[in-house]
């Protein structure tokens, strides 16, 4: 088959990203994904099928299946943009890996037209799958939320073993940046942190490591889907506490930054 | 290229001018109107030219001089700072009427003491008839005082202002004085034979030159006198010897040239001055200071003679000056230029003459100084090539990020061959800058009357649905009754008419005017720094100039693009809604109604139409009149509404809209350019409204894009406020494709942005990307409010209009209008902390 006839879910695309991954970026966001966390703020990502939601009085449809041409036709119009600052396509979601023969025909119909490419995900997936992606990847934003796998599964449904485990595997073939979104209450202790930080040196090529302050983006769409959003009672950290945890990440030998 | 500068702090000295700057409320003063009057009944019976010179140098022999506290760059227009002088030779009877309330107007206030009013007024009666909007009013067509009358188009800025608009070769100046212009003058009179027909024309002008260029000159020494007398009273010796300094500078540099960058700055600024009291006109603009300033620069520099510290002071001091004069303007006017502004656009960066990049130190800093004064002037720009060094753009970007709306960015790979098209030499248009908001020129060679009107193509539309009736009166042809048109064609050529028509009444209006500045208000002091004036012996105004152009501006554009996309869709394609449909919708403000105050205003306007053209009007038909007004029958067109919501619009990069959109820019600048003017010059267009846009849009009734009567239109080529919900990549891409050679005269692409989507290296890099990839795809301008966090409360209570305001959200950059009302709480308290 055609990798531009692949067919697969998004929700949204996304133009002039200028955060996640180098220059300006167009974010195609999947559908789908295996983790349930609790601070999302793309809960309309999570489940595969397309759903109603409605925000502002207004009801609208989120999911639409899409062939890898007409994404490409879209991404493609900023092409100008990603040449001046050595930009792409980012994938994000959900879970692209979810959806891993269309993310790895999206991203290949990406390098063919010369843009660079990212992902951003949380590696859970057996690594064979990842493995269909890895070939037409430039830059790697991995999650990795906490190294306890039992707190881990608290606050996500899911384990963090497979994610430790293809981190490494993942960094020693493509560019790998380890971000962590710091979630009071989960992760923003010093000790977590330096623990997650202490991991990512570990990993082949890591320099750097983003720390995404909790906030509040996606609150609403909770109850847009009819959901009940389990952190509204959270504030996200102050500025002081960041550059705390900055210095703890710093101490393991990492260039840390807040935010993407 | 390395360049070797770095960027430095601010003077003490710079933050207490500014504050001294905003002391006081700006005034008006009388000294100029008394002195012009007292001149030219003294003159009656010489040629107009010479008379300008007589008044002019009759002001410049006795208005009062000051040289404010601290200041090392000394000559002011007014006693009090800000202040400004009267222009009565142009129009003066809107300022008689507003006496009593240009105090207290909301727009552009101005204090205004009873001594200058008695002592105006006495001025004024020498006036009457005498104006050159008196004579221009004369000249025109009937049929073009009714389209004005009807707010199709407005020639207001020249109507009853100076032109202004220029760019002189301040260059020379520097480089021999205006003794050297002079002598340039006395050759080429003394070379006249007394027996040539033009004989009796250009010697008058040629002596009126060198006259006022004298009257120039003397004005700078009364300043040298002033600052020794103030030298031998000071008691602080650093201030003493400053003092001496500046005499020193005053007594030769604006004679003899410059000697130094010192004196380069005090002559710049005297010409700066004295042009804009010769005349009343603005966007009187200095262009490429960084080039023509650069040899003062690099020579002291090399001999040590002064340091990049005390050099950046001296820029600084002249921005702080550019901000000492304003304008007042008529109560209307003065909404649409709000902000006292003069546009004095100054630019750097660019090409040489030779086609090198010119980018030098002092173009960096250009930039330091309009970051350490943070004043609207100089209206600060840059020049961008494919060849501009990437540590300027992102200079400029950190400035962009500031917030202060500047600096406005110029594509020279637009502007340049545009300019070419349209006759100047590849080395004149290489050397272009920028006029007032948008315009490109060529220094010191151009008339360029731009912004020479505004054009509402937003009204045109009004008429093409009433068959060139508007409020009662026929005011354009008749095209058709809309609701009989088969095809879409039929409509867009209706519509194509209505321009078609229209412009040739504003080339009518703008002629008129032209002609009364030519025969009443010459200015031979301005000419005489234009080429060719001298050579041909005639004033700039009378068609001296090497180039001459007139370039009104059009505006509209997004509307109607979206307006004729939703009628090509739904009347004609999808065949859901009809055009009486859209008529009915727009006669009724789409059911919403207007306030009883504006439904009134209208109801008199159609009635006295009405009754002026013989209708007899019963009070039931006044009632009738009126309820049509108001707009009745709320829901009754939320179906056409909700339709017309849901098409793509202009500005999301879909290229069946952006198709429209060019072909609805060419309706206006097709036909422009078939046009000339009186000074031998051609008429081009420009798409920008300055902010017109609004007060212009609150005559305009509603559209068929779905605007609302009497609410603003779409700012300059930029898609409507709220209709491009793709962010900025798709915005630029979708305005890129109108065709911006054509619009030689100028196009202004605004973008929104919160300062935090520049953040760190990464976020200018970014930007300049924008800039970059717009510019790529042939965009000629572009410009960013970075907003402020009134802009964000704003945004907050009218999220319509700020669908594609981009906020950067800690980690991620998100729209704001999409955020919830606790975070958009957040991002506002975090702007006020400046905690970016």
């Amino acid at each position: 088959m055609d990798k531009y006839d692949v067919k697969g879910r998004i929700f949204d695309i996304q133009k002039f990203s200028v955060h996640d991954g180098p220059g300006i970026r167009t974010i195609v966001f999947l559908k789908g994904c295996a983790l349930r966390c609790k601070w999302c703020c793309n809960p309309e990502s999570q489940s595969f099928e397309i759903q109603n939601m409605t925000l502002g009085g207004k009801t609208k449809v989120v999911g639409r299946d899409v062939t890898v041409r007409e994404v490409i036709d879209e991404v493609l119009k900023d092409r100008i943009y990603f040449r001046r600052s050595g930009g792409g396509l980012t994938l994000s979601g959900g879970e692209s890996l979810l959806q891993a023969d269309f993310a790895a025909a999206l991203l290949a119909a990406a390098k063919e037209n010369g843009l660079t490419t990212a992902i951003e995900s949380t590696g859970f997936a057996p690594f064979s799958t990842i493995q269909k992606i890895l070939p037409h990847l430039d830059y790697y934003l991995m999650d990795i939320k906490h190294m306890n796998s039992e707190k881990h599964k608290k606050f996500t449904t899911q384990p963090n073993e497979r994610i430790l485990e293809n981190a490494p595997k993942i960094a020693e073939r493509v560019k790998l940046t380890v971000r962590v979104p710091v979630i009071p209450g989960f992760n923003d202790t010093p000790e977590e942190i330096r623990d997650i930080a202490t991991f990512a040196k570990t990993l082949t090529g890591v320099t750097e490591i983003h720390l995404l302050p909790y906030h509040r983006l996606g609150a609403d769409k909770y109850a847009g889907l009819g959901r009940e959003y389990e952190l509204k009672d959270i504030l996200p950290p102050t500025d002081e506490h960041m550059e705390m945890l900055k210095s703890v990440a710093e101490s393991a030998g990492l260039k840390c930054q807040i935010g993407g | 290229m390395n360049f070797t500068i770095k960027e430095t702090e601010r003077s003490e000295r710079i933050g207490r001018l500014i504050e001294n700057l905003f002391k006081k409320m700006p005034e008006i003063e009388a000294d100029r109107a008394v002195l012009l009057t007292e001149s030219y009944k003294q003159t009656e019976n010489l040629p107009i030219i010479e008379r300008r010179a007589k008044a002019f140098c009759h002001i410049l022999r006795n208005i009062p001089i000051t040289i404010r506290d601290e200041e090392l760059i000394v000559g002011s227009a007014t006693k009090v700072s800000r202040g400004c002088q009267t222009f009565p030779e142009f129009s003066y009877q809107w300022l008689l009427d507003e006496f009593d309330t240009v105090e207290t107007r909301s727009a552009d206030p101005f204090k205004i003491s009873e001594d200058t009013k008695a002592r105006l007024r006495d001025a004024y009666s020498y006036w009457k008839g005498k104006t050159s909007s008196e004579l221009a009013e004369a000249t025109m067509a009937k049929e073009t005082l009714t389209a004005m009358e009807h707010n199709i188009f407005t020639p207001g800025n020249y109507f009853y202002n100076g032109v202004g608009h220029v760019t002189v070769n301040y260059g020379e100046v520097l480089a021999i004085g205006l003794k050297g212009i002079m002598a340039k003058a006395e050759k080429a009179l003394s070379e006249m034979c007394v027996a040539c027909e033009d004989y009796i024309e250009k010697s008058a002008f040629l002596r009126a030159v060198i006259e006022s260029l004298k009257g120039a000159i003397e004005y700078s020494k009364r300043y040298a006198v002033l600052a020794r007398e103030m030298a031998d009273k000071e008691g602080n010796s650093v201030r003493r010897k400053e003092l001496m300094d500046i005499a020193a500078a005053c007594d030769s540099a604006l004679e003899n040239g410059a000697k130094s960058f010192r004196e380069a700055c005090q002559a710049f600024w005297f010409v700066q001055l004295l042009i804009q009291t010769e005349s009343s006109g603005h966007s009187i603009s200095p262009g490429r200071f960084d080039q023509y300033m650069y040899p003062y620069y690099k020579a002291d520099i090399e001999k040590g003679a002064i340091t990049q510290e005390e050099a950046q002071e001296l820029i600084d001091c002249v921005w702080v000056k550019l901000n000492d004069f304003t304008k007042v303007r008529d109560a209307a006017s003065a909404e649409g230029f709000a902000g006292y502004s003069l546009f004095q656009n100054l630019i750097a960066g660019g090409q040489t003459k030779e086609g090198l990049d010119a980018t030098n130190e002092l173009s960096f800093m250009t930039i330091y100084a309009t970051m350490h004064v943070a004043l609207p002037q100089p209206s600060f720009s840059v020049r961008v090539w494919n060849g501009s060094p990437h540590e300027f753009l992102m200079a400029a970007a950190k400035l962009t990020r500031l917030g202060y709306g500047l600096p406005a960015y110029y594509n020279d790979e637009v502007i340049i061959p545009a300019l070419v098209s349209r006759g100047l030499t590849m080395e004149d248009a290489r050397d272009y800058n920028i006029i007032g908001c948008v315009e490109p020129q060529k220094s010191g060679k151009t008339e360029g009357w731009h912004d020479a009107a505004f054009f509402n193509m937003c009204r045109i539309m009004e008429l093409t649905f009433h068959n060139g009736m508007d409020k009662g009166v026929q005011v354009g042809p008749k095209t058709g009754e809309v609701t009989e048109f088969t095809t879409y064609e039929e409509f867009f050529n209706a519509y194509k008419k209505q321009m078609s028509y229209a412009i040739r009444l504003m080339v009518n209006a703008d002629n008129a005017i032209d002609v009364a500045h030519a025969k009443r208000c010459p200015l031979p002091f301005l000419s005489s720094m234009i080429e060719d004036c001298i050579g041909r012996g005639k004033s700039a105004q009378e068609g001296g100039a090497v180039y001459n152009f007139t370039g009104p501006q059009g505006f509209g554009i997004a509307n109607m693009a979206d307006a004729c996309y939703a009628i090509k869709k739904l009347v004609f394609e999808e065949k859901k809604f009809t055009l009486a449909d859209f008529k009915n919708a727009m006669d009724d403000n789409f059911g919403e109604g207007v306030s009883d105050e504006d439904a009134t205003k209208i109801t008199t306007e159609i009635v006295r139409q009405l009754v002026s053209g013989g209708m007899e009007i019963t009070d039931n038909q006044i009632a009738e009149i009126f309820k049509k007004a108001k707009g009745a029958g709320n829901g009754k067109y939320a179906a056409l509404l909700e339709a017309i919501e849901a098409l793509p619009k202009f500005g999301n990069d879909i290229m069946e809209v952006d198709a429209i959109a060019r072909e609805v820019a060419y309706t206006y600048t097709k036909p422009l350019e078939k046009f000339k003017n009186p000074r031998g010059g051609m008429f081009h267009a420009g798409l920008y409204p300055v902010s017109a846009n609004v007060p212009l849009g609150a005559q305009t009734g509603a559209t068929p894009d779905g605007r609302r009567a009497y609410t603003p239109v779409a700012d300059g080529v930029s898609p409507v406020a709220g209709r491009d919900v793709k962010g900025p990549t798709a915005s630029a891409n979708s305005v890129s494709r109108l065709d911006h050679f054509i619009a030689s005269n100028g196009t202004l692409f605004n973008m929104k942005f919160h300062p935090s989507a520049l953040k760190g290296q990464s976020g200018l890099e970014s930007f300049v990307a924008l800039v970059r990839g717009y510019f790529d795809q042939k965009g000629s301008h572009m410009q960013f409010n970075v907003v402020s966090r009134e802009t964000l409360l704003d945004a907050q209570a009218h999220p319509e209009n700020y669908k594609n305001l981009v906020v950067r959200v800690a980690g991620y950059s998100a729209l704001f209008t999409t955020l919830s009302k606790s975070l958009q709480d957040d991002i506002i308290k975090r702007t006020e902390q400046g905690g970016f």
